[in-house]
């Protein structure tokens, strides 16, 4: 779920040029930080929102935007950030899930609530990225970053990070 | 109106701000590594809500402070988090005890806030709400876990649970800056969030064989400002680069 607005379609574009530090096989765009483009006089303002309240790529990503717009000869830029929606890893989109898990991360399953419930064992059907079975079990809810938690595949053995719901 | 709605933003903020900074300070002390990169994400998430109503905040207050004016620049008088959040940290069951007081308000006060009739609450608890609800889990379980684990894990989780008893009705407090939000329907009443709380805090412990302590001495006083001697350490800890260095820039 990405917004478009075909008026801005060339600095959309610009967008699947900005990675995510962490994870450098995703853009901003696929990521659906990004939330709109507008124009305020001569100044183009990019709204974008946070995956995790204290995702400390924000600056980064206002500054990679910035910078981005700079090299493409957009001067008048502003950046601002918005907490409505809410973002969910449901605006991933599916080719990035596709690289995500070629990437080596578990990608979120999409609409799944794993939320709430004690003791359940996160979610199930999580699909080891490396040998593809789905023998596979939570082994924290927290990873490498906030938006990771850490699991282990029963079959290949190996531990990998699955890319949580929110 | 105004002075009510920035008295009120800076509880919520406070709350996540020396939560949050109190987890910083275990990082590198937790159990086992997955366990320390939880305790240092919930940090992150608390300080990253913190930043947002802090944010909002400094806008109401409209005197051209920002949020960082606001966690720097402000003697202790000035902070309204409850004092369960400034506690020190101790070993594992009393942060674990901490937390799940904390978490279990935090979910319930987020869930009612997101339909409040300000815009700013309600999208920055709508998008709390997604994170507590983790925090909420992984605490709940680990005062089961401990509760319900081994004799010695027993007794600290019990003493956690007692120590921190104390500190838990302040939360649901309110005075004439609840009253006149919740009026406008921006404030939420804190009674039946505290129901709410009774309700959970039952359940876990009851799961976690743990005793419910009994209300005698309760703490108050955050919301005039009044804490325990240890919010000004952390304060002296967390303001001491801004004040000394006022220019100083990331």
């Amino acid at each position: 779920m990405i917004p478009t607005n075909k008026k801005y379609n060339h600095i959309w574009k610009l967008f699947e040029e900005i990675p995510d530090p962490e994870i450098p096989v995703l853009s901003i765009l696929d990521l659906g930080i990004v939330r709109e483009i507008a124009s305020e006089d001569d100044t183009i303002v990019i709204t974008i929102t946070p995956t995790y309240s204290g995702c400390p790529a924000m600056n980064l990503f206002e500054d990679d935007i910035i910078a981005k717009l700079k090299e493409n000869n957009i001067e008048n830029v502003r950046v601002k950030m918005t907490y409505d929606p809410p973002w969910t890893t449901d605006w991933i989109n599916d080719k990035a899930r596709k690289r995500l898990e070629d990437y080596g991360i578990a990608p979120p399953i999409k609409g799944s609530q794993d939320k709430g419930e004690l003791f359940k064992e996160g979610v199930k059907n999580v699909r080891c990225p490396q040998c593809k079975s789905k023998n596979t079990k939570v082994i924290s809810q927290f990873g490498s970053t906030a938006c990771k938690a850490l699991y282990k595949c029963e079959d290949c053995l190996e531990p990998f990070d699955y890319f949580k719901c929110i | 109106m105004k002075n009510s709605l920035f008295k009120y933003c800076l509880r919520l903020g406070d709350n996540s701000l020396i939560l949050g900074h109190r987890l910083a300070e275990y990082c590198s002390n937790g159990p086992y590594l997955e366990e320390d990169i939880s305790i240092t994400n919930t940090s992150l998430d608390l300080i990253g809500q913190a930043e947002a109503i802090l944010k909002y905040a400094a806008k109401v207050e409209g005197e051209g402070r920002t949020e960082d004016d606001l966690a720097y620049k402000r003697p202790e008088i000035e902070f309204y988090n409850v004092q369960l959040t400034e506690q020190p940290n101790g070993n594992f069951a009393r942060i674990t005890a901490r937390q799940f007081f904390m978490d279990a308000f935090n979910f319930y006060l987020y869930s009612a806030l997101k339909e409040s009739t300000d815009n700013t609450i309600s999208a920055i608890a709508a998008k709390s709400l997604k994170e507590v609800t983790y925090h909420l889990r992984r605490s709940s379980e680990w005062v089961i876990r401990l509760g319900d684990g081994t004799n010695e894990s027993k007794i600290k989780m019990q003493e956690a649970i007692n120590d921190f008893w104390r500190y838990t009705s302040e939360m649901f407090e309110m005075d004439e800056v609840d009253e006149e939000l919740i009026a406008k329907g921006i404030a939420v009443d804190l009674k039946p969030i505290q129901d709410l709380w009774n309700k959970k805090v039952d359940e876990i412990l009851a799961m976690a064989t743990l005793i419910r302590p009994e209300d005698a001495y309760m703490a108050t006083g955050s919301r005039k400002g009044y804490h325990t001697e240890y919010l000004g350490y952390i304060l002296a800890e967390m303001q001491y680069l801004p004040r000394a260095y006022p220019t100083a820039k990331w």
